[in-house]
């Protein structure tokens, strides 16, 4: 039974693994990407420290120390949101090569997905681990004790966010895939690049964290899928959502990303009857 | 019960209409004109298991289309079509599992990767047990000479090169039946007869079904006992070459450099169908007047720098049989 499965994933397995391996060797982007993400990091922490001290500590929804941990895993976590193009995907769709991929016995939506993992993980990978470090211990070696990353709240807290990291990803993807899928219809891709950033950085929480948004706002905000990409794993970390309150969040972030891939697959599936029938 | 059966395939695509200027463009914006290309009008042919095929046609005559269609890839209008006891698109993975593809003007190797790599990725794609990939490889490498290649990324490989690979790749997964979509376009001398000699043999030694469509018509003669010619989305013709040749004419040209440009030809027994320059083109039929013999009739009345004696090409060839198909 495990044979048959193992079998069924080999395909997509394969894919991700050739695309994680070529994407690992990007290895100066990294670096750069390190430097300004931890420039950018502290400005943001500057800014909410000012607004912090000009407002009274009890009136505001997140802890300080909360607040930098927040915008510290957002920093290190940052490839990992669906921002960017599939550049291939990009070229597949616009020259109309993309129906030769028709050719290999497997699922268009499940290639895609596959490279969008790869292409989620393995940047995160060469940023994640330098900037948890600098953000845990070179903080307190600068002085900025205050403003560095703490440890998960509880080892509950640790785990789910584990957990909820993962459907992040899984989400992530879903949404990275939609955006290569709406390629089929526009060429005009860079400008969904600049709206689906906006959209993305903006409503899940990346640049301000939720719970600082008014109240009204949240409650819509809450709802929509880019939520479940930043801001509720995020939050379980800090513990500022209660190991109580895990299983509503991660239903959400879950029936999400089922509800996009569905969409997904049933949008390539036009997608591909619409560029098969201009065939060359 | 044929390998492949097809039957009145009919695809049309729409092309979009531009009316040239700024006015038309801006007319564009409102209201699509769209001109209708009939790519397959009615195309019907069966093909038996272990069959070398040919398909020719002119530029834009349906080939490429066909084999999309049997491929899985397009979905044709109107008509049937049976592979192996599939219709290619309906079930299009168990379809594309069992047959290998390749298009000459594009690689189905990834561009990045060391050639070696892309044959394991397709090994897991086509998910192909580790002991079969290794023998199916193995062979490959031996028959087309790709040992030295083995390590170089597939986008630093000269198009001889890349063709054999890509070649290789297609049949990994030991399909049982083979598209070639012009596999020779672009190729030197040497990697042409490498190729056809590859083919030949797969076909001879594995029993392949193979579907070869080309421009080159010495493909064909080194390659396929039976041809099928498609013009205009129309299956003209479909036996073997020779059937094919007397079917439609007879005729040979010989074409003659003169050292007098200005001279006057005039043969009996041949039509002069092109003049340039020194250059002049005669068409014959060798039932009426010997090669041989027309040949020392020009040379006796004219100073010759240089001839040749052709069979006309397989353009002409099909065009003669549309404008006869035509007039039917």
């Amino acid at each position: 039974m495990a044979e048959a499965r193992t079998g069924a994933l080999r395909p997509y397995m394969a894919i991700v693994s050739v695309r994680f391996r070529m994407l690992l060797q990007y290895r100066s982007a990294a670096i750069a990407g390190l430097f300004t993400q931890v420039v950018f990091g502290l400005v943001l922490i500057m800014i909410y420290e000012a607004f912090y001290r000009s407002a009274p500590a009890a009136a505001q929804p997140m802890t300080f120390p909360q607040l930098a941990s927040y915008v510290w895993l957002g920093q290190a976590l940052l490839a990992m949101l669906p921002w960017n193009l599939d550049a291939e995907v990009r070229t597949m769709v616009r020259t109309g090569a993309v129906a030769y991929e028709l050719c290999r016995p497997i699922d268009l939506y499940g290639l895609w997905y596959a490279r969008a993992v790869a292409q989620r993980t393995a940047p995160t990978i060469l940023r994640a681990a330098p900037m948890a470090v600098l953000a845990t211990v070179g903080m307190p070696l600068l002085g900025l004790g205050e403003w560095r990353l703490t440890p998960p709240a509880s080892l509950a807290a640790g785990a789910g966010f584990a957990v909820a990291l993962g459907c992040a990803l899984a989400l992530g993807c879903a949404i990275s895939t939609l955006i290569n899928i709406s390629l089929m219809w526009t060429v005009a891709a860079d400008g969904i690049v600049i709206v689906t950033v906006t959209l993305v950085s903006f409503l899940s929480g990346m640049l301000i964290p939720l719970p600082l948004f008014p109240e009204w706002a949240q409650a819509a905000l809450r709802w929509l899928p880019f939520a479940g990409l930043v801001d509720l794993p995020f939050r379980i970390y800090t513990g500022h959502i209660a190991i109580g309150g895990l299983v509503p969040v991660l239903a959400r972030q879950l029936g999400w990303t089922i509800a996009l891939v569905v969409l997904g697959r049933w949008l390539i599936g036009r997608g591909m009857r619409r560029i098969v029938v201009q065939g060359g | 019960m044929p390998q492949i059966v097809v039957e009145g395939l009919v695809k049309t695509f729409q092309v979009a209409e531009r009316t040239p200027g700024l006015w038309g463009a801006v007319r564009g914006l409102a209201r699509r004109t769209y001109r209708t290309v009939r790519a397959l009008d009615g195309v019907s042919f069966a093909i038996e298991r272990g069959e070398l095929v040919g398909y020719i046609g002119p530029n834009g005559a349906g080939k490429s289309t066909t084999v999309k269609t049997l491929a899985g890839i397009l979905v044709p209008d109107a008509g049937r079509c049976e592979v192996a006891g599939r219709v290619p698109w309906t079930q299009r993975i168990a379809h594309v599992a069992e047959i290998g593809v390749v298009f000459g003007q594009r690689t189905q190797l990834w561009w990045d990767l060391p050639v070696v790599e892309s044959f394991e990725l397709l090994r897991d794609i086509y998910r192909v047990p580790q002991a079969r990939y290794e023998r199916a490889r193995d062979t490959m490498i031996a028959l087309l000479d790709l040992e030295a290649l083995l390590d170089v990324p597939v986008r630093q490989l000269s198009l001889g090169q890349r063709m054999r690979c890509d070649l290789a790749a297609a049949l990994l997964h030991a399909p049982a039946i083979l598209f070639l979509d012009e596999p020779t376009i672009g190729l030197d001398a040497v990697s042409k007869l490498a190729v056809r000699d590859f083919i030949k043999r797969l076909n001879r030694d594995e029993g392949v079904t193979v579907i070869l469509t080309t421009h080159d018509m010495d493909d064909i003669e080194a390659l396929c006992t039976r041809v099928m010619v498609i013009a205009s989305g129309k299956i003209l013709s479909d036996g073997t070459l020779t059937e094919l040749r007397a079917r439609v004419t007879r005729e040979r040209w010989l074409t003659v450099d003169l050292v007098d440009a200005a001279a006057a030809i005039d043969e009996a027994d041949a039509t002069v169908i092109r003049r340039d320059g020194h250059r002049v083109c005669l068409a014959f039929d060798p039932q009426v007047v010997a090669p041989a013999e027309l040949i020392r009739r020009v040379t006796s009345h004219h100073a010759i720098r240089d001839l040749f004696v052709e069979n006309p090409p397989i353009e002409a060839v099909v065009a003669r049989l549309y404008a006869a198909h035509g007039e039917q």
